[in-house]
């Protein structure tokens, strides 16, 4: 993985300095709040419904054990002795205290770790593929892209106060796992006729309040161009975004207005002019960027692992968490493992220290020292040898970390909700904890088979909510929280986004009404192999507003 | 209507009610209770004193009414704001049992949502 060099330790430790002053400052009143706020924003300091709340970036979900035992060091020292991971790959302490952010952001440069550009309307967190490096399917490693991305991004002169925020995401493989065409940038990485590498790009993609998958502006970027025609993506945007109403200032919103013709077409015009010199990509700069994410030397292995089988034979559970959260490794005999922060019943996403020691540990036995975050809310260990997985099974089991859920119903991704953001107008972690116990882990489940489930508790859709294959959406409606339900999202290369079912639920109801809809699928299916999202396309919305609205009760709103 | 006016604390975010006394409380049972919009208005000016001398920040009023004898937010925003996390019981100010006496809410689902 990447290693800071010196400007970057030197960098990063001038910023903590300058935020310890600045705190400081409005400690002593020095700052006003209004003064203060674009500042700690910068640092990914928020205020929240219960307190504070510090966003820290995993750039790209990449991140080892040392930095995952310094998130549990912060968590015990100076918050409740939890974090929780995001759709963003970042992780957010829930209660840090102001005075306190100064040494937790110098704890953090210490492990190469900062907040910077985790809120604020300017280049967030770059994210990427949690399988990054690993993917059978993959066409070139997308971390030393956006690790580039990050570094030019980082404080960018021209790019610090653009309309709004921004984020990107790159995915390396056929598969799209990073939600390429939900984000602001999607780049995603092709080969083209001659076997060159680059990016196909998307534009204007975001979910929110206005909904839009990203339309594609290039079927294919050289690689070395990539700088340039980013920046002329965000200069286009930042000179035409709209700044006079917040709810319509993302590019999608611009290209929405304008058309993807025009928008292309002045991309194009902006790119064309750009200065070669300064921003191309030299090939020795890619290749050294490329090194720091080398694959670790793994050991020749037997593709088949004995112990693995005879484990599988005599204990139900494990052939469950082998069959939901192990994924092929590139590597023969080496598998990819999901460790699920979705324990039946538990917050979607949240980890005790405990459990991030645990994980930290692990990795350096088992993972060659490296873990992911997902945008699903779960955590990778990227290189574990089959014959280890019973052992590092085990070790999962002992901290609760085992949960055979990977991809299933009770894999939700939920948005903190109404129980800590001050944004939120509904609970969102209640609704996944109650249908994660309707349906368990168990034999239902598993029949369910693939089945994804998003929640978010205000239309910012921070759940993700509109390209869940169910996705729930949380507001308030006469003083109670009420459940809008779509059907038919996706995140994938298969981007869209989810139909409206019809009127919505309440608390009480919307988890019988996702049971209404599951069984309809599970009526209706041609057969096992037939998934959700499949029978879903199949047979479109119809069924189950039947099942929903004629058949049963109803909504009750 | 009736109010209490709310804050974070500077430094460290808690959540803050203000007293009777023109102090600040953690707990939400502690708050003074404005009857009119006169005495919220003032409240909250009191408040905002507060905010130029760099005590608390965000003030604002929240409405509440009686349930059951007791003081309570009318919004679940308020409510949970008030007590803590319906998820995580175990944190916030109804660890400490400074939860108002009767939120509205939350505990419709508590009894579903093991931990």
């Amino acid at each position: 993985m990447y290693h800071y060099d010196d400007f970057d330790a030197a960098f990063v430790a001038a910023r903590v300095e300058q935020f310890r002053d600045q705190v400081g400052r409005r400690l002593s009143g020095e700052l006003t709040e209004e003064q203060f706020r674009p500042h700690r924003l910068m640092n990914g300091l928020y205020l929240q419904l219960h307190s504070y709340m510090l966003r820290v970036a995993v750039p790209y979900g990449t991140l080892n054990s040392r930095q995952m035992r310094k998130l549990a060091e912060i968590a015990r020292k100076y918050d409740r002795g939890y974090g929780h991971f995001t759709t963003r790959q970042n992780i957010q302490f829930n209660w840090p205290a102001l005075k306190d952010t100064p040494d937790i952001l110098a704890e953090l440069a210490s492990v190469e770790m900062h907040a910077i550009q985790t809120s604020g309307n300017c280049v967030r967190n770059v994210t990427a593929d949690h399988f990054a490096g690993v993917a059978h399917d993959e066409i070139a490693d997308p971390r030393p892209y956006a690790e580039i991305l990050r570094q030019w991004s980082s404080l960018h002169p021209e790019f610090s106060f653009l309309p709004r925020k921004f984020k990107i995401a790159v995915n390396g493989a056929a598969h799209d796992r990073a939600v390429v065409q939900a984000h602001d940038i999607g780049l995603q990485i092709v080969r083209n006729d001659k076997g060159e590498l680059g990016f196909a790009v998307y534009v204007g993609g975001g979910l929110g309040r206005t909904p839009f998958i990203a339309r594609k502006v290039r079927d294919f970027l050289p690689e070395r161009e990539l700088l340039g025609y980013v920046e002329a993506i965000l200069r286009v945007y930042n000179m035409e975004g709209r700044r006079d109403n917040k709810f319509k200032a993302r590019i999608k919103i611009l290209l929405h207005e304008k058309s993807l013709d025009v928008l292309r077409g002045e991309i194009e015009a902006e790119f064309a002019t750009r200065d070669k010199q300064a921003l191309d990509l030299p090939p020795q700069e890619i290749a050294r960027m490329a090194a720091f994410f080398a694959p670790p030397e793994l050991d020749p292995k037997r593709p088949a692992s004995d112990r693995v089988e005879r484990r599988k034979g005599k204990d139900a559970r494990f052939a469950s968490f082998f069959a939901a959260n192990v994924t092929p490794h590139r590597a023969q005999g080496y598998v990819v493992v999901t460790v699920s922060l979705k324990a039946i019943g538990a917050p979607p996403g949240d980890a005790t220290a405990d459990q991030m020691d645990a994980v930290a540990d692990l990795a350096e036995d088992y993972s060659h020292n490296e873990i992911r975050v997902s945008h699903e809310q779960n955590l990778i260990l990227p290189h574990v040898a089959l014959d280890d997985l019973p052992a590092v099974y085990d070790r999962l089991a002992s901290v609760g970390l085992a949960t055979p859920n990977a991809g299933a119903i009770s894999d939700i991704i939920a948005c903190p909700g109404l129980d800590y953001c001050t944004l939120a107008t509904a609970r969102s972690i209640p609704v996944a904890q109650r249908i994660a116990q309707k349906f368990g882990d168990g034999a239902r489940a598993k029949s369910i088979g693939p089945l994804k489930i998003k929640i978010s508790g205000c239309i910012n859709a921070c759940g993700h909510h509109h390209v869940g294959h169910i996705g729930i959406l949380g507001l308030e409606r006469a003083g109670e929280e009420t459940y809008q339900i779509t059907l038919g999202g996706s995140a994938d290369e298969n981007a869209a986004i989810g139909q409206i079912v019809g009127p919505g639920f309440s608390s009480e109801n919307v988890v019988e009404a996702v049971e209404t809809i599951v069984q309809t699928y599970m009526d209706l299916r041609r057969d096992e192999q037939e998934t959700f999202i499949e029978a879903y396309r199949r047979v479109g919305i119809a069924p189950f507003k039947e099942a929903l609205y004629e058949r049963s009760a109803g909504s009750d709103i | 209507m009736f109010n209490v006016i709310t804050a974070n604390r500077l430094a460290d975010g808690v959540v803050v009610f203000l007293t009777a006394d023109r102090g600040w409380s953690e707990d939400f049972n502690r708050a003074a209770v404005e009857r009119d919009d006169a005495a919220t208005a003032a409240a909250l000016a009191r408040a905002k004193d507060d905010e130029a001398l760099n005590v608390v920040v965000d003030a604002y009023a929240v409405p509440v009414e009686e349930r059951n004898g007791h003081v309570a937010p009318k919004a679940l925003r308020e409510s949970i704001r008030a007590a803590g996390p319906t998820v995580r019981r175990d944190l916030g100010k109804q660890a400490h049992g400074q939860a108002p006496h009767s939120g509205p809410t939350a505990v419709v689902e508590a009894e579903h949502v093991s931990l």
